[in-house]
């Protein structure tokens, strides 16, 4: 097996889940998470075509109405994605960022809306390999659910 | 040699660089950059090199063309570079700072200025099928006798080459010219020769290929399905004849077995050196050709293994386990089966057998050797040759030739790969500045006219959408087209196409022109990544009248075509959203303006060993004051614990006047036994704190050098620290100098890669192979009858390091292999040691007593160096070294402006690529310096006064501290708001998502822009996902 087809294992191949179509958005920072996506790029890692990345300067960047009202405008997921602690372009935009998290898991309840939907990760400019990976793994984790109550499709 | 004394006063602000490859366009640029005129002389009708015809680069994997065409275009653009292409240097005269050189332009039958390269003529050459080979094909296919050399060339014009055009030769034809709607034929043209005056010389010819002819018993020439490394790189690239399929020559199959044989043309008794790349591009072949067919089996013979650079072993590693097969063996022969023309391969096994196997196609690893023209080249510049016919340099001056006032870079002066050679380019810029600096400025050619900016404020958006094919990357999963007519569909968009390479001269111009005839306001490219690709396009812009931020990318590539390669459906349908999301943006982008802020005009360099005592000198030897800080008492770094060296006599004496250069030069200022306690700011303004003996102090300076170093790691294992018999090489240096002691010792054994090639250090310490060597060889020198073992994995004495290898088998030093998964093991009993291997040859355990064990150690990066990564926030490679901002094309800059890596901090390597990486430090830092002001970033934040009641929620928020309180009179009564420093914002938008009336934003990240966006993405177009293979 080549390894683009090891990769390619990631990808849900079983129609029993329960959103095989589903619509996820990556918030990603530009220092890291954005240059881990283009490195898993140049290294042909494979993952499910059902992410969009939404590149910001920075994780601290994203306002938490934009989060909120991606998911309750149809995304089934929003996953962030910044530099690990310690690592920020600037400083501490992922800690506010990390702040920020908590208060938006807590909104989600009041619309209705799964935990598992929404995430934050911090994946480092050189981590082309664990970016591909979390998305994959969340790409699975929303196929999981339903499909979001917000769809219109 | 050295450039200290030379220019003394008004040198000429302009160079001349010899060569346009990879090596003399980063040469040209980085001296264009820095205010000196660039006379760039290519001998053939373009620039760019070989690079252009390479498919893919190791170890990235990034497409070759793909990094290097916004380097052509920017060569091709700037205003402080005149391009002289098809013509030679015919002679070079005078004095360091005052040289004049004379260019004979050979006839090109085409009107430069005419000419805009559309392709009528070279459609038409009659010539087409039967011209001569195409060099850029490596001669797989012939070309017309008028052409352009390969799609993306630079300057991208007709040649016409008058030996194989027919109306030359026959005196019969002429169809180009009745062809040419611009006029640009001229047959009547002549050689013409001009007058350079140019106050240094870089030379940068690259090099040639090895001619496989030569090593008959191999076959090539004679048997169709035995080709060369270059030749089997056409085949691969999209770009190439067969549109990226590999194919037997023989009779267009597939090959299902392929074999690679190394060294054709190097390590042999004419060529008595490692030519370097092969054995990285071997396995770069191996693996691409896998991608391209997963069922093909590739073998590559190899004598040693010689992944040494960065990230090669991780690369080499993934090679083995992907199924790429190595076989250590010189192939005697190769004989061609009749019938089926495959081809039989003839070897010895490492244990004497002589095996035999058949291949489908065989791809020789042909060598490096000095251009044709190096001979003449060096005659005419004054310059001395080595014994191999390259440009003799010297380990303390690796960019410098023979003749002051001409430096050299590149392949010329020895076997290297891109990244070598893209730092050696600057290097050796750095070296001219160190004699033009003074004259900075005093010869560039009026500022080039842009046209005033159109007034877009108010206009309803019309967008223009361009999608590129980026050869097969992008066009061999999404379907193009189908995302060109989608574009057209969006609303605002006034015009979509389609081009094969959108970073291409003829791209841009398309788009320029696109931008006039459609009146568009609003550019969206869908290619590859906005990291290294936005400010190419963006730069286009203003050449007709638009802002540069009206300016939006789609990345289609590296997050669409590359990670859904089995998904060519769904892959199309995410790059129609990708576009639409971007069209979104881009209907509410905003021109913006740049402010910009004065420069400090000096250096901080961290580190006082030789990679950073190398940088001082070069940024001070261009007027820059410099502040250098060591942690230890004396400058020098590991380089104090070197005897000896490998074709330098005296590594002490060098060191102590190289020290001494560094207190006498009063631009350097130098704080030892200090370390740098805090340091922040952004390019042109940073600000430190160096902590020291005589307490603290504050600097400011424009720019920061990273030099921290490495250390020799403590070897664990082979009863290092126990017993007194085993040393480190380092260790070893001190006790060569006891030559009583060396004559005492009968045996000596050295093992390689200790620490090395490990699961928890993949990395190949690169200078181990040669240190061994050199030190096996002063054994032999003080004592001939000690015996001296060196058991090893893999040799890597690349480049001239060859000789020397060759060298101490000759004077008898005895290499044993090992394999890395049965590591040698060692005994101590009586007071001596016995070292116990299995022998490969022989095929049974051997054991040597030895009373001296030396470890190869491996280099670890410093501990040390954390702080300075964590306060500049400094990326860092898997293996715990600094990772620069680009491995091939910017090998000493990092992704943060204004700051920069050389020596060990970057990865562990011999001092003369040290000196090498430190010089070209200095070329980059100068760009910055010489500036008196450099342009801010445009995506700051702006404060919304109508919005904003001054709760100051933001205040706090900014980490930077760039927002303040404000309060004025306002209808009466006190309308409080915030005030945001220009210089100080970093534009990373905490502001924004901390307001709750949307009260300040970040420009061209606005939460309108964001919102629509994202709104864009929550479109679902039709779900194909029904006729997707894999659900
Ligand atoms: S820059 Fe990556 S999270 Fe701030």
């Amino acid at each position: 097996m080549s390894e683009s087809t090891v990769c390619q294992a990631g990808v849900e191949q079983d129609a029993m889940v329960q959103n095989p179509d589903p619509l996820v958005l990556a918030f990603c920072c530009n220092w890291c998470a954005y240059t881990a996506a283009d490195l898993a790029g140049t290294s042909r890692l494979q993952y499910p075509p059902f992410v969009r990345i939404v590149r910001f300067m920075c994780t601290g960047m994203i306002h938490p109405n934009l989060i909120i009202d991606a998911l309750t405008k149809g995304a089934d997921g929003v996953i962030v994605c910044g530099c690990h602690p310690g690592d920020c372009h600037y400083i501490e935009g992922n800690v506010r960022m990390k702040s920020r998290a908590e208060a938006i898991e807590l909104m989600l309840e009041d619309f209705g809306l799964e935990p598992e939907r929404f995430r934050l990760e911090w994946v480092g400019a050189s981590e082309g390999v664990k970016f591909a990976h979390v998305m994959r793994d969340m790409t699975r984790q929303i196929q999981d659910l339903p499909p979001s109550p917000y769809r219109t499709d | 040699m050295g450039t200290d004394n030379a220019a003394k006063g008004n040198p000429i602000g302009a160079a001349l660089v010899v060569g346009g490859g990879v090596g003399g366009m980063q040469a040209a640029l980085d001296l264009a950059e820095n205010g000196i005129m660039v006379y760039l002389v290519e001998s053939r009708p373009s620039i760019g090199g070989v690079m252009p015809q390479l498919d893919k680069t190791f170890p990235t994997g990034d497409c070759s063309m793909c990094t290097l065409a916004p380097r052509l275009v920017e060569v091709g653009r700037h205003p402080n570079i005149e391009l002289i292409s098809y013509a030679e240097v015919k002679s070079f005269a005078g004095e360091p700072g005052k040289f004049k050189a004379i260019v004979r332009k050979k006839a090109r039958y085409v009107d430069e200025k005419k000419c805009v390269g559309c392709g009528d003529c070279w459609g038409k050459c009659p010539q087409k099928k039967h011209g001569p080979p195409s060099e850029f094909d490596a001669g797989l296919v012939r070309r017309s006798a008028i052409y352009r050399p390969y799609p993306q060339a630079i300057p991208n014009i007709a040649t016409l080459d008058r030996e194989s055009c027919l109306y030359f030769q026959t005196g019969k034809c002429r169809i180009c010219e009745k062809l040419c709607k611009a006029k640009a034929i001229d047959f009547d043209m002549k050689d013409e020769e001009i007058t350079l005056d140019v106050g240094a010389a870089i030379l940068a010819p690259g090099y040639e290929i090895f001619d496989a002819r030569e090593r008959q018993e191999l076959g090539y020439g004679r048997f169709p399905n035995v080709v060369t490394a270059l030749e089997f790189e056409r085949f691969l690239s999209p770009s190439g004849p067969t549109g990226g399929e590999v194919v037997r020559p023989s009779d267009g199959e597939h090959p299902k077995k392929l074999a690679y044989i190394q060294c054709v043309g190097s390590r042999d008794e004419e060529r008595n050196y490692c030519s370097s790349v092969c054995c990285m591009y071997a396995t770069k072949g191996a693996l691409v050709a896998k991608e391209h067919d997963p069922d093909l089996h590739a073998t590559i013979f190899y004598i040693d293994i010689r992944a040494f650079g960065k990230s090669f072993g991780i690369y080499y590693e993934r090679a083995r386990r992907l199924g790429v097969r190595y076989v250590r063996c010189r192939p005697s022969s190769i004989k061609q089966v009749p019938g089926t023309k495959n081809l039989k391969i003839r070897y010895f096994a490492e244990n004497g057998d002589i095996l035999s196997e058949e291949f489908d196609m065989v791809v020789l690893s042909v060598g490096l050797r000095p251009p044709k023209d190096a001979g003449r080249l060096m005659e005419v510049f004054g310059v001395d040759s080595n014994e191999y016919g390259f440009c003799a340099v010297s380990v303390f001056s690796p960019v410098e030739s023979s003749r002051e006032g001409v430096f050299v870079c590149g392949t010329f002066s020895e076997p290297r790969d891109i990244s070598e050679t893209v730092t050696q380019a600057s290097g050796a810029a750095s070296k001219a500045l160190g004699i033009l600096s003074e004259a900075r400025n005093t010869r560039l050619p009026a500022p080039r006219e842009i046209p005033p900016e159109l007034d877009v404020k108010g206009a309803a958006p019309r967008v223009g959408v361009f999608v590129c094919h980026c050869g097969t990357n992008i066009a061999g999963v999404v379907n193009v087209p189908e995302v060109v007519e989608y574009a057209q569909g969006l609303s605002d968009v006034v015009h979509a196409e389609n081009f094969a390479y959108a970073c291409s001269n003829d791209a841009m111009e398309a788009i320029k022109s696109s931008i006039q005839e459609h009146g568009l306001n609003r550019v969206v490219v869908a290619s590859c990544t906005p990291r290294t690709h936005e400010n190419l396009f963006r730069k286009t812009l203003p050449e007709r009248g638009l802002n540069p931020f009206l300016f939006e990318m789609a990345n289609i590539r590296d997050q669409c075509s590359w990670v859904h390669k089995e998904e060519p459906l769904l892959a199309t349908r995410k790059a129609k959203d990708l576009v639409r999301m971007a069209v979104a943006k881009a209907r509410l982008l905003e021109p913006l303006e740049r402010q910009s802020i004065e420069v400090t005009g000096n250096a901080l360099v961290i580190g006082g060993g030789v990679s950073g005592m190398a940088a001082s000198l070069a940024i001070a030897a261009q007027g820059f004051d410099v502040h250098l800080v060591e942690k230890e008492p004396l400058l020098g770094g590991n380089f104090r614990r070197v005897s000896s060296l490998l074709g330098a006599d005296d590594p002490r004496s060098k060191l102590k006047d190289m020290v001494e250069k560094v207190h006498r030069n009063d631009r350097i200022s130098v704080y030892t036994g200090s370390f740098v306690s805090s340091l922040d700011g952004f390019v042109g303004n940073f600000k430190s704190t160096i902590t020291g003996p005589n307490g603290q102090r504050e600097l400011s300076h424009g720019a920061v050098v990273v030099a921290t170093g490495a250390v020799e790691h403590s070897p664990k294992q082979y009863l290092y620290g126990e017993s007194g018999l085993v040393a480190t090489q380092l260790e070893l240096e001190a006790i060569l100098e006891d030559e009583q002691r060396v004559r005492g010792l009968k045996s000596v054994v050295m093992i390689q890669c200790v620490g090395s090639r490990t699961k928890d250090r993949p990395y190949c310490s690169r200078m181990c192979c040669a240190v061994a060597v050199k030190n096996a060889l002063r054994i032999k020198e003080i004592s001939p009858v000690t015996e001296v073992f060196v058991l090893y994995q893999d040799m890597r004495t690349y480049g001239f390091k060859e000789a020397y290898y060759k060298k101490a088998r000759e004077k008898g030093v005895i290499f044993l292999r090992y394999e890395q998964e049965e590591e040698p093991s060692v005994v101590v009993g009586n007071g001596a040691l016995s070292v116990s291997m299995r022998d490969l040859v022989l095929d049974m355990p051997v054991s040597i007593p030895a009373d001296l064990l030396v470890l190869s150690a491996a280099i670890d990066p410093r501990p040390e160096s954390k702080a300075v990564m964590e306060m500049l926030k400094l990326p860092i490679a898997p293996d715990g070294f600094f990772l620069e901002a680009h491995l091939k094309m910017r090998p000493v800059d990092f992704a943060v402006d204004g700051v920069f890596v050389c020596g060990l901090a970057h990865l562990p390597k011999l001092a003369q690529s040290c000196i090498a990486q430190a010089e070209a430090v200095g070329a980059r830092v100068g760009a910055i310096l010489s500036r008196k002001r450099i342009a801010l970033d445009a995506n700051i934040s702006q404060v919304v006064d109508e919005n904003c009641d001054g709760c100051a929620f933001c205040v706090d928020t900014c980490p930077f501290k760039a927002i303040h309180v404000l309060e004025y009179k306002f209808k009466g009564g006190i309308k409080k708001t915030v005030e945001t420093n220009e210089a100080v914002c970093k534009g990373c938008g905490n502001c924004q998502a901390t307001c709750p009336k949307k009260g300040i934003y970040v420009k061209g990240f606005t939460m309108d822009q964001l919102n629509a966006v994202i709104e864009a993405a929550l479109v679902r177009e039709t779900a194909d996902v029904q006729t997707r293979a894999t659900l």
